[in-house]
């Protein structure tokens, strides 16, 4: 997940570095780094604002090991979901029980569906759906897919995913 | 001059395209100081024969007037076989079952040390490995861009033009009956049975379209492709396949309303190859409508390169099949 963090460091040599250390040594990924060191705090220390990459259950050693340090934390803002994904739906889509369709998807914890559209012509005719789906990282994305694609194998629904070079043409 | 004695095996659309080409370009070919003689031309039923060179503007007329390219009862694999000539042009129809004619003519050409360039997919996906052993024992030189997307240039692009670079995924449109039935379906929110109508009637679909519209056709270009341009050995049973009877309109309408549209799509690279209906977001280069062919060939050196062009057509079919003959001859 993405994580934003707003820390306030004491103006001393080697502060900025003690703050970072944490998060690659915890195998974190950092995007981007703002020392606002014109901007004091009441408190007198410097604020820097922090961006990163990180597995979630490795936040809490990063605040503990920050902490530890005497560093302050002001602000974390978390965002667990970055990737985003679509896929349309096509067949009998609500006979087949959309909700768990959805809640396979749900219960995964590593992604989510967060939009859906549905259009259904007639009662009898197969209906068509687009769905939105976020998840944590581009491998979870897959996986989401994967698993939408074998419960649409027991369903008889059509999945039709993104091609894969949209990032890259 | 280099005179390059040919015949042409098969005489539908495009074998008649080829004809009508040599006589449109025949200034122009001379200039590169080629001149392919036809010494011999065979339908199903008929050949005709000259060693000094047919003349193919009176065996196109008599082929629409009579339906029948002569009156000499030699089959292209008699031809092949007793003919001296340097070069067949293998035009018959596609049998991806048996290979079919196809598959003879071009194995007994090789066994007589003759080229060969060819629009035929069918022995190709069906027989790669052998071909090019056979072709190469026979010390013959075996061109076919046309067996893939028409007069779009993508196998001799990635072979040729691209050399050098590591190619690692192919992805693209190449049926263009399948472009047109969705492209129509689109526009019009239509049901997919009312456009595959339309393109019957209007001819880009055949009446019975089961290999355009369940993805065999595409499949059978992308094993070409897997063989040709990643080495591989696949057949079209190496292919997953779904194909595009099952779309809908409002499928088409909603993915418009998200920025996409809905394509049948190939894809091959050296893990798998797969044909499927995919979302491509409307700016995409891969988005082209009607019933064009794209390809987008992911290089290691050059990134993405991308060529779009008509996937059928006699004259289109028939430029690829000149262009394989002047690369061959053309010092």
């Amino acid at each position: 997940m993405r994580v934003s963090m707003d820390i306030e460091l004491k103006d001393i040599p080697g502060q900025l570095i003690l703050a970072l250390r944490p998060v690659s040594e915890l195998k974190g990924n950092l995007i981007s780094v703002v020392h606002h060191h014109e901007k004091r705090t009441p408190r007198g220390t410097i604020p820097v604002q922090l961006v990163f990459e990180i597995k979630p259950d490795k936040l809490n050693d990063i605040v503990s090991s920050l902490e530890e340090n005497g560093i302050g934390i002001a602000r974390i803002d978390e965002k667990k979901f970055f990737e985003h994904g679509a896929v349309m739906l096509i067949g009998h889509i609500v006979h087949t029980d959309i909700q768990d369709t959805i809640d396979t998807i749900d219960k995964t914890g590593y992604a989510e569906v967060v939009d859906l559209n549905l259009s259904m012509p007639k009662i009898n005719m197969a209906s068509s759906a687009s769905l939105k789906i976020d998840a944590i990282s581009k491998e979870h994305m897959e996986s989401a897919i994967a698993l939408l694609k074998e419960i649409a194998k027991k369903k008889d629904l059509l999945v039709i995913e993104p091609i894969k070079s949209i990032g890259v043409a | 001059m280099k005179t390059i004695r040919v015949s042409i095996i098969g005489f539908g659309a495009v074998g008649q395209g080829v004809a009508r080409v040599l006589i449109d370009k025949k200034e122009y070919l001379e200039k590169l100081g080629l001149d392919f003689r036809v010494v011999a031309v065979a339908d199903s039923r008929t050949a005709t024969i000259n060693e000094n060179g047919v003349d193919l503007s009176a065996v196109l007329v008599r082929k629409q007037s009579e339906g029948v390219v002569g009156s000499e009862k030699l089959t292209g694999l008699e031809i092949i076989e007793t003919i001296d000539h340097d070069l067949i042009v293998e035009t018959t129809p596609t049998n991806i079952v048996t290979g079919g004619v196809g598959l003879q003519n071009m194995l007994a050409a090789f066994k007589h040390g003759r080229d060969v360039v060819t629009s035929n997919k069918g022995p190709l996906a069906m027989k790669y490995g052998e071909l090019i052993e056979v072709a190469k024992a026979g010390g013959s030189r075996f061109r076919f861009e046309a067996t893939v997307g028409g007069a779009m240039p993508v196998l001799n692009l990635a072979n040729d033009v691209l050399a050098g670079n590591t190619i690692t995924n192919v992805e693209g449109i190449f049926n263009g009956t399948c472009n047109y039935i969705l492209t129509r379906m689109m526009e019009e929110h239509a049901p997919y049975e009312q456009m595959l109508a339309e393109a019957q009637e209007l001819g880009y679909a055949e009446t019975d379209p089961t290999y355009d519209v369940e993805g065999i056709d595409t499949a059978c270009k992308l094993v070409i492709l897997a063989n040709c341009v990643f080495g591989m050995n696949a057949t079209h049973e190496d292919v997953t396949i779904t194909g595009i009877t099952k779309i809908t309109p409002e499928a088409l309408l909603l993915a418009q309303n998200e920025g996409y549209v809905i394509k049948l799509i190939g894809e091959v690279n050296d893990s798998r190859i797969n044909v499927a209906p995919k979302l491509v977001p409307i700016d995409h280069p891969l988005a082209v409508g009607g019933s064009l062919n794209v390809a987008s060939v992911q290089t290691d050196l050059s990134g993405p390169i991308t060529v779009t062009g008509r996937g059928a057509g006699s004259i289109e079919t028939a430029s690829a099949i000149l262009s394989d003959m002047i690369s061959i001859y053309r010092d």
